[in-house]
């Protein structure tokens, strides 16, 4: 299906724009609190780097930087930071996802300590977007082989 | 039976209809969901949750749970995706 793509042009600005692609989806999840943002939205950006390194390379140049092993831990990492941001506060008196409770182990007041939870919340959902969009994408990619460059 | 299929999709979608003459007007200020928790959440988002964005208060801290409940259907997605695609090379 997808050759291994030599356009050094192609690879040349993909090298220069991943950087920036990367650091404004890490901006994106952590300015949510002020801008429109949040941990789906950079989860994606995210995600499109990667993505954007298999369509002008191919698939084993991404599996280096980013194991197959790494997105499957990462795919649930991101849900159990959430759940367990949520359990948190289960197991310090509160409701679950109740997070004012959580200033009592944060050197902040509660008002404060529900900010500092939802970004932690919202970096939870992006490592989990980030993961299952390249998850995705590599395996309808190659149709779940995972070889190097293409399929056929 | 295909006409018995017929007539309950028929029904079940008449009385959805007819049950949308009941909702409020589009952008309606009376009605509850503006009256009540829209105005709560805009005027107490930053001193309730520091948060300046209400959408992420109301996404991640009001509404927390149905979040949570949103990230585990795109989990779901993805172990259902590596399940069906991923086959087993020599390594």
């Amino acid at each position: 299906m997808i050759k291994r793509n030599e356009d050094i042009i192609i690879q040349t600005v993909t090298r220069l724009l991943t950087p920036f692609v990367q650091l404004f989806a890490l901006y994106v999840i952590a300015h949510g609190h002020y801008s429109p943002g949040g941990g789906f939205q950079g989860g994606c950006i995210l995600a499109a780097s990667f993505i954007l390194m298999a369509v002008a390379n191919d698939v084993a140049f991404v599996k280096r930087r980013l194991p197959e092993r790494l997105t499957t831990a990462l795919i649930s990492a991101g849900v159990l930071i959430y759940a367990g941001i949520g359990l948190a506060c289960l197991m310090l008196g509160a409701n679950f996802l109740d997070y004012g409770i959580l200033h009592r182990v944060l050197p902040v007041d509660a008002v404060k300590a529900r900010a500092l939870a939802t970004l932690g919340v919202e970096i939870g959902v992006g490592i989990t977007v980030m993961a299952v969009m390249v998850s995705i994408f590599l395996n309808l990619l190659s149709a779940g082989r995972h070889e190097e460059g293409a399929v056929e | 039976m295909k006409l018995f299929a017929f007539l309950a999709v028929v029904l079940t979608g008449a009385a959805l209809i007819y049950s949308t003459f009941d909702m409020p007007d589009w952008g309606d200020t009376t009605s509850p969901a503006n009256a009540h928790v829209s105005p709560r959440y805009i005027e107490q988002t930053l001193n309730e949750t520091a948060t300046p964005n209400a959408v992420t208060s109301v996404l991640a801290d009001y509404r927390g749970f149905d979040t949570l409940g949103e990230t585990t259907v795109i989990f779901t997605a993805a172990i259902v995706c590596i399940m069906l695609l991923r086959t087993r090379t020599d390594d």
